[in-house]
């Protein structure tokens, strides 16, 4: 099948993450990854997000497809069951709003900013080579550590599952894929 | 009519699909589309049972199995 231009936002997804290696307020930019994939739910109703322009999947599907960087098995129940994934979902945005948080604490000048991207919600790790002052207020830079944190984070969880299961097994449990599917459901209702 | 031919077609577990569409993107001849963002829908008449879904549906919930044509 011919190959569409979209096919192609792999490559957005590579560049995120290495621009964001360089200078961290590349960082915002991955709002579109948040923002883009709920219109699609709440003004269509659909997952075309997932369905057609996650270059994040698509990254996974090629790694572990074309690469063989996949084990190719079968994921656990376990993983794909509701309430892992839902689970996981509410964990996330925990997550999120702590992050949210720690950001609004350097705007109100209450903490300073940390020049570091938090690994899996523990690992700190320094990233101050990626900040180079900037003219807004560094709790504009302090939101794109955290937001920088937060990709850097699940791209690795989507790594070790595309090893150690199928290449899209971040899929199953990606939260921004399961929240649009509840929204779908949620608009569509049941009879589908 | 039943012709009592068995033809083998995939079929969707409904209730566990993410609707992520990595199956539409594999199917050659097109026969599966993600209906409203919910689930996946095999549209048995155009499948062939090839099986290039169930092999790269990453919550393993498409199985080949045998259907009465």
């Amino acid at each position: 099948m011919k190959k569409k231009w979209y096919d192609y936002l792999w490559i957005a997804s590579l560049l995120y993450l290495i621009l964001g290696f360089f200078n961290i307020l590349f960082a915002w930019l991955g709002l579109l990854c948040f923002c883009i994939p709920l219109l699609f739910a709440v003004v269509g109703g659909n997952k075309g997000y997932c369905n057609r322009y996650c270059g994040r999947g698509q990254l996974f599907g090629m790694l572990g497809g074309r690469f063989g960087l996949s084990r190719k098995k079968d994921i656990p129940n376990w993983m794909k069951s509701k309430v892992f994934r839902y689970g996981f979902l509410t964990f996330f945005f925990a997550m999120f709003f702590l992050m949210l948080w720690n950001t609004w604490l350097v705007f109100a000048g209450a903490r300073d900013l940390k020049q570091v991207v938090t690994l899996l919600w523990t690992f700190k790790l320094p990233w101050n080579w990626a900040y180079h002052g900037t003219l807004f207020h560094p709790g504009v830079a302090q939101f794109a550590f955290g937001f920088y944190s937060v990709m850097l984070t699940s791209t690795v969880l989507g790594l070790i599952t595309m090893v150690l299961f199928k290449p899209r097994s971040w899929c199953v449990y990606c939260p921004m894929g399961t929240m649009t599917q509840l929204i779908c459901k949620a608009k569509n209702g049941r009879n589908v | 009519m039943k012709t009592g031919i068995k033809r083998r077609k995939a079929q969707v577990d409904r209730a566990d699909c993410v609707a992520c569409g990595c199956c539409v993107k594999v199917c050659p001849v097109q026969a599966i589309e993600i209906v409203r963002g919910v689930t996946a829908r095999v549209n048995q008449d155009k499948c062939v049972g090839c099986g290039r879904c169930a092999a790269e549906c990453p919550a393993s919930v498409i199985q080949i199995r045998e259907v009465g044509a």
